[in-house]
């Protein structure tokens, strides 16, 4: 088993940055085994996109340290450099070159021979269905396209820590599914990918650890079943016939209730989405019949994931 | 990293031929400013010889300087992008990114550079000048691109965005205006003689006006200008893209 050699391919410990008064990471501990998959899940200015640029060594950390694939990222940046890629949230390639000239160039920079860089160019470009549009200037591309392309960029060197920083975000369904086909393939190839995302249901398909940050602290880190239980997977939402059977089933649910509005007279409640499981609820609410006047079963979203865990943190504090 | 530097070049080159805009620009205003001095300024100002002939030297520094300027707008793109992140990952350092900027800077200003000759040569332009004179005149202008074009890395990494950055080709423009590149510093007002005399324009462009017209030229001052410039950009770059990656 790999598990025989226990190794840590990334760790931070306590990173703290801040831009003036403004703290953006206020002290991130991270552990990513290597060979795994490990994202970094959270909403816009959480600190996602600042923990991945101190990791990838382009910003240096005001307090706290770091290492990847045993280097430490400040004082053995050049080292980390050498074991990383780095795709970032905005297109990385010139508009002016076509995508075949852009991954050569990769290549090349990257150490490849110029014969080595010519092949690996081909490959990637089948890999991400760039076939057709690699001749073309990047300028003609769609966005979809120019992200694929951004994504086979970042493979061209074939290192061993990938840092994907939200490698889905503006990506159509098909993209989406050929990205997350591509993550697979690292993987099996023994690479460790960091990536950061604001969808739990990406960081549920590809993560074996997942850390969910808030105002750059992490609020959660499990495996998705971990944090899944945490909160709930499936969510029905009851719409009460008046103000008293809101307070009725509001008693009834005590801390049970995940979300509750009195206006709307709506409450939320955890559920697995079984069938027997909502009847039961149902009576258990409402064993007269008559106090509930609509339901629906939301699948959790990433606010629910949200809301659950700063709730807790706010409740611990 | 030199490798990294020659990819870096070859990437540069390519992509700032296909700016088609600039590289007309580059081109245009250089011949235009020729034509319009010969044909209409050219009468009105004495200078000893054929105006064309004293001109010539003039347009072709102002071709040079303000076509190596837009390197200024090339690298700060680059550092306004995500590219240069992308750069820096893969342990690609400021140096080896500028350098291909310069090196850019340096083919697509020799190659505008001899198209400005040869309109020259067409509107009457006969120089003097013997084989190892134009040598002269060729390594004095590539010294002179060679500063510009560092200077304008330099300030690319200053300049907040590729507009700002843009700043910098018309300051540079201007320069020749001000020297003796288009009439003699010694018809200027005094208090802009000063300037005129000890700015790096004028001794370039006395240096290669006399090689090409034969009329003995001091080159010394013009290549310690240059290198001057040379060695404070370089320096200087390399502290600004520290400072603006950290």
């Amino acid at each position: 088993m790999a598990y025989a050699i226990r190794s840590t391919a990334i760790e931070a410990n306590g990173l703290r940055k801040a831009y003036g008064d403004l703290s953006v990471l206020d002290g991130i501990d991270l552990e990513v085994p290597r060979g795994s998959v490990f994202a970094l899940l959270g909403p816009n200015g959480a600190g996602k996109t600042t923990t991945v640029r101190i990791l990838a060594t382009l910003i240096r950390p005001d307090g706290g340290e770091a290492r990847v694939g045993g280097h430490d990222v400040v004082a053995e940046r050049h080292a980390v450099r050498r074991t990383i890629s780095l795709t970032g949230q905005y297109a990385a390639v010139d508009e002016l070159q076509t995508g075949e000239e852009n991954l050569r160039m990769m290549g090349r920079l990257a150490g490849l021979s110029g014969s080595r860089a010519r092949v690996r160019a081909r490959e990637l470009l089948a890999r991400f269905d760039l076939i057709d549009a690699g001749r073309r200037r990047v300028a003609t591309y769609s966005g979809g396209m120019r992200r694929r392309l951004d994504l086979a960029v970042g493979l061209v060197g074939e290192l061993s820590v990938i840092f994907l920083d939200e490698p889905t975000t503006g990506l159509d369904p098909r993209s989406r599914q050929a990205m997350w086909d591509v993550v697979g393939d690292l993987v099996g190839a023994g690479v460790t990918v960091f990536l950061t995302t604001q969808y739990l249901e990406e960081a549920d398909r590809l993560a074996d650890r997942i850390a969910v940050i808030d105002q750059g602290r992490v609020v959660a880190e499990g495996t998705a079943a971990e944090l899944k239980r945490r909160v709930a997977e499936q969510r029905l939402e009851l719409v009460l016939t008046d103000a008293r059977a809101f307070e009725d089933a509001a008693r009834a649910l005590g801390d049970r209730a995940l979300t509750a509005d009195r206006g709307e007279r709506a409450i939320g409640v955890a559920t697995d989405g079984s069938a027997a499981d909502v009847r039961a609820l149902l009576d258990e609410i409402d064993p007269g019949r008559r106090s509930v006047e609509r339901f629906s079963v939301h699948s959790a979203t990433l606010d629910d994931v949200f809301m659950a865990l700063t709730e807790k943190e706010t409740a611990h504090a | 990293m030199p490798s990294a530097a020659v990819t870096m070049a070859g990437r540069c080159t390519r992509v700032s031929l296909r700016q088609i805009d600039a590289l007309l620009t580059s081109l245009m205003l250089p011949v235009l400013l020729m034509l319009m001095f010969v044909y209409l300024f050219g009468g009105a100002i004495e200078t000893g010889t054929k105006y064309v002939t004293y001109v010539v030297p003039g347009v072709i520094l102002l071709c040079a300087g303000f076509g190596s300027a837009t390197t200024a707008v090339n690298v700060s793109q680059d550092m306004s992008r995500g590219i240069v992140d992308r750069f820096r990952s893969m342990d690609i350092g400021g140096p080896a990114l500028l350098a291909g900027h310069v090196a850019a800077s340096v083919v697509r200003n020799a190659a505008s550079t001899v198209l400005v000759f040869a309109v020259a040569l067409a509107i009457g332009f006969r120089p003097s000048a013997g084989l190892l004179d134009w040598l002269a005149v060729a390594g004095v202008l590539l010294a002179f691109m060679l500063a510009i074009s560092w200077l304008a890395a330099a300030i690319g990494l200053v300049a907040r965005s590729p507009e700002a950055a843009n700043g910098f080709t018309f300051f540079v423009m201007f320069l020749p205006y001000a020297s003796s590149a288009f009439v003699p510093v010694d018809t200027m007002p005094s208090w802009i003689q000063g300037f005129a005399q000890h700015q790096p324009v004028t001794p370039v462009t006395e240096a290669v006006r006399g090689l090409l017209l034969g009329t003995g030229a001091d080159v010394w001052p013009a290549l310690a200008w240059c290198g001057g410039i040379l060695v404070l950009s370089i320096a200087a770059s390399s502290v600004l893209f520290r400072r603006r990656t950290v």
